[in-house]
């Protein structure tokens, strides 16, 4: 019998040879290791892991299914509250959160809830098994706009509903982040994240892309003139934020969002798309979040030799744990307490290097993480083609700029209840990214089920 | 799917393009653009909104191939489609969104270069809707190269043809144009917008600053989404760092930093020189350019 103190170990693809492709890193259990991994949880009473869920998926009862070998049971548990386990149970931050509060966690380690929910969700996929089908139509038109995990998952509850949904998107691909930003090799395209969007589809909600909220048409026009009774936002935080220092318009320098969306969206990685993506040779990503090991990882994949500099020490590192174990495990480079102050160019203005200073930690700072001071006299240049800006981003402002009585805060976010959604406008709901700023999938989730609620709320005292 | 009800060969490199599109016709304004997408593993490409007709719900656009991508286009007819066709985007021309009495004070003179004929022409057309007769230079290489004489003609005040050998209309390049209208003829102009090749913006707007006319240019940087969200339009205005496809694609000429933007268009241009030999050449395709190593 295996230790119970450990989890069963997940296989993955060996770092050698998964960092030459663009393939599941995590393979994922089989049943029988599934089922050997939920015999691990103790099924508490009052299971402290629901607390760490941002939608209280009924962790201990799922859990128990599994180990009896019921898996379909187990899939209907977490179709209670979550719409998109497949993709969740790859992309949520399970130390943080649900598999942070686990019990088993206080001696050994946390159950594998995760990966358990994952099993759950592909079994379910490859065995054809679909969401309960929606209520009779009511014929009431909701809009939402942004496809991703915000937008998808309103969309969905609104159409069990029983409304009428249309969701614009004013990309190509329906997704959001979860097709442009999040790479192949964590989450797969066609097998999960656009099963997943069928499956939204499969209820009735319709899919308009190529449709910029805006500029193709207005929230106001949606309201007054296509029919529609409210409106969700999840229009996400897509911009990107440079660091302004000199140099950074040289050709090589990109952000990580047109690095990825390159990559991702239009698959530049496949030789049958038309879309160029520059291969470096060496590579720095400057940042330390999610995004910063995803663009890290990625350049590695495109044969890069890939630095990620991040200005505080490992310990305060945004990413999740495992994305920057696997980015090690792969071959990328950490320079920490490193921060850049100039790109260097060549005569045609590409990237020749970087200029660096290196820091160190000095007294905690308004976050509560101890503030980087440069170290004087420490500057040194690194040589290098490609340098990707992972700063962070911001909501973009074209909704809010174009939407009569929608009010934004400081940061550019939408003002929007937490409990239902409600703006500042009536009948407009927001949710997602576009409110919080960068956040996560799963709290995106979260946001999109608590606004159709709202407006399940709002549409049936109007009537 | 966005259904291409014309499409035409133009003098020169030239093609024109009606495209089915009615959320766009609805919305857009002149200066504002669109993104087309062939299929399924095409490129996105930016494309000026060169006419609207908001009753039929369609787009024209003028392109010409440059690349694999643009090349590719050249072979769809009518009936065939775009997979994407997204806009309009970016800010419409401030001409059109700025106090009317105050635009109609102003002397306007638009400079066309090559292609760039397409983006000024609604501008034009517009102002002349509007009650404005503005003065327009359509420049070109050779005369096949000039493109929508008639339909410019037709909405302008007066159009001065140029060509770089003198095969057709006045000899020289625009700015020779600009100079002799302003110095030797007696023309004064209180604005002016010049939209063409980068290079031909550059020297316009050296041109326009030595005769004190405020210019106003149309940048055409790289991009990808359109939307704001890549920064890979990014340009430099002034002191400030501007995304093309939101803050513009209309920008004041004289704060352009046309060197480094005139570079950023070049980078990826080793990959495509390659992707459009590709294309060009179809299964005959064997090397020669020395990078791909034969049959890949
Ligand atoms: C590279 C990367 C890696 C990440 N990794 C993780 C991870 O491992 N785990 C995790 O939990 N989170 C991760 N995140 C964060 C997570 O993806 C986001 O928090 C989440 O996707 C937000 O969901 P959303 O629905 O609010 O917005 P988005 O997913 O951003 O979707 C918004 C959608 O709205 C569309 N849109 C925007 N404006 C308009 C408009 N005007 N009209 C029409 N459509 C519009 C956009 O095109 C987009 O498709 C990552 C993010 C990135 C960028
Ligand atoms: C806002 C905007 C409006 C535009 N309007 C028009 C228009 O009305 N008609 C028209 O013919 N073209 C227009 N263009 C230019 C057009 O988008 C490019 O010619 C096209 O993207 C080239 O695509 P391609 O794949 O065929 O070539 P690519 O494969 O992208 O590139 C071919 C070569 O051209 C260079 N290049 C890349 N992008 C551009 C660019 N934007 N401009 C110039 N050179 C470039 C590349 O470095 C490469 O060397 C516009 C561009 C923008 C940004
Ligand atoms: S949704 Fe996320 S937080 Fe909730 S149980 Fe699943 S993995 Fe954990
Ligand atoms: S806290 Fe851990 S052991 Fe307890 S129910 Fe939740 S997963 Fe099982
Ligand atoms: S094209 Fe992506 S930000 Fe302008």
């Amino acid at each position: 019998m295996a230790d119970v103190l450990k989890k069963v170990p997940v296989r993955e693809q060996a770092p050698k040879v998964r960092a030459a492709n663009f393939e599941e890193v995590c393979l994922g259990y089989n049943k029988e290791e599934a089922m050997e991994e939920a015999a691990r949880c103790i099924n508490c009473k009052n299971a402290k892991c629901v607390g760490g869920c941002p939608v209280s998926i009924n962790i201990p009862a799922f859990i128990h299914e599994v180990k009896e070998g019921n898996i379909e049971e187990a899939y209907k548990i977490i179709s209670e509250s979550s719409a998109l386990p497949a993709i969740c149970g790859r992309v949520c931050p399970q130390e943080s959160q649900c598999e942070g509060k686990c019990i088993r966690g206080i001696k050994g380690e946390p159950v594998s809830i995760g990966k358990l929910e994952r099993f759950v969700a592909d079994w379910a996929r490859e065995n054809g098994i679909k969401p309960p089908a929606p209520a009779a139509a009511n014929g009431r038109k909701v809009a939402v706009i942004g496809s991703g995990p915000a937008g998808l998952t309103c969309a969905g509850d609104l159409a069990k509903l029983g409304y009428d949904v249309t969701i614009f998107e004013a990309l190509h691909e329906p997704g959001g982040v979860l097709v442009y930003g999040i790479p192949e090799f964590r989450l797969p395209k066609n097998k999960v994240v656009a099963a997943e969007v069928e499956n939204v589809k499969s209820l009735g909600v319709k899919i308009e892309t190529n449709v910029i909220i805006g500029k193709s048409t207005t929230i106001d026009e949606l309201l007054n003139d296509e029919g529609f009774e409210a409106v969700f936002i999840g229009s996400g935080a897509g911009l990107p934020m440079f660091m302004g220092i000199p140099g950074e318009n040289a050709n090589g320098v990109f952000s990580a969002n047109e690095y990825l969306t390159r990559n991702n969206l239009m698959k530049a990685f496949l030789d049958d798309y038309d879309t160029p993506i520059a291969r470096g040779k060496k590579v720095a990503v400057v940042g330390g979040g999610n995004v910063a090991m995803d663009a890290a990882r990625t350049a590695l994949r495109l044969g890069a030799e890939v630095h990620i500099v991040y200005r505080r020490s490992e310990a305060e590192l945004p990413a999740r744990v495992e994305e920057v174990h696997h980015a090690k495990e792969e071959g990328v480079i950490m320079d920490l307490l490193t921060n850049p102050v100039e790109i260097l160019v060549d005569e045609n203005d590409a990237v020749k290097g970087m200029k660096c200073v290196r820091m160190e930690l000095g007294e905690p700072d308004a976050s509560g993480r101890r503030r980087p001071v440069e170290i004087p006299g420490s500057e040194f240049e690194m040589e290098l083609d490609t340098v990707i800006m992972s700063l962070g981003t911001s909501p973009n402002p074209l909704i809010s700029s174009t939407t009569i009585g929608l009010d934004i805060n400081k940061r550019k976010c939408i003002i929007a209840d937490e409990e239902t959604g409600k703006t500042s406008k009536e009948g407009v709901y927001a949710g997602g990214d576009a409110v919080t700023g960068a956040a996560t999938v799963i709290l995106a989730m979260g946001a999109g089920k608590a606004a159709a609620k709202g407006i399940h709320e709002f549409l049936s005292d109007k009537k | 799917m966005y259904k291409i009800k014309k499409a035409e060969k133009l003098t020169g490199p030239n093609y024109l393009m009606v495209v089915e599109a009615p959320r766009i016709a609805k919305h857009c304004l002149p200066g504002q653009f669109i993104i087309a997408k062939e299929d399924e593993k095409g490129e996105r490409i930016p494309l000026t909104i060169c006419d609207y007709d908001r009753e039929e719900g369609t787009i024209t656009i003028v392109f010409q191939p440059i690349g694999a991508s643009t090349e590719k286009f050249t072979r769809l007819k009518a009936g065939d489609s775009f997979r994407d066709f997204v806009g309009p985007l970016g800010k419409p021309s401030e001409l059109c969104t700025d106090d009317l009495e105050e635009v109609k004070k102003k002397k306007i003179l638009f400079v066309a270069g090559g292609v760039g004929a397409a983006p000024v022409y609604p501008q034009v057309k517009w102002l002349h809707e509007h009650g404005i007769e503005a003065d327009v230079i359509i420049g070109g290489r050779t005369k096949e190269l000039i493109l929508l004489e008639d339909e410019m003609k037709a909405v302008a005040g007066n159009v001065y043809i140029t060509t770089d050998d003198g095969s057709y209309g006045r000899t020289g390049v625009v700015t020779k144009v600009i100079e002799d209208l302003v110095q030797n003829e007696g023309k004064s102009y209180d604005l002016c917008v010049a939209i063409g090749p980068m290079i031909m913006m550059k020297f316009t707007c050296m041109t326009t600053k030595k005769l004190n006319i405020p210019t106003v240019v149309s940048m055409n940087p790289i991009m990808v989404d359109g939307t704001g969200m890549c920064g890979a339009c990014r340009l430099t205005v002034g002191d400030e760092v501007k995304f093309a496809c939101v803050d513009g694609p209309e920008f004041d000429g004289h704060l352009i930093d046309f060197d480094a933007a005139m570079k950023r268009q070049m980078m990826y241009k080793t990959e495509e020189g390659r992707a459009l030999l590709k294309v060009r050449e179809g299964d005959t395709h064997h090397g020669g350019c020395g990078n791909c190593g034969g049959d890949e």
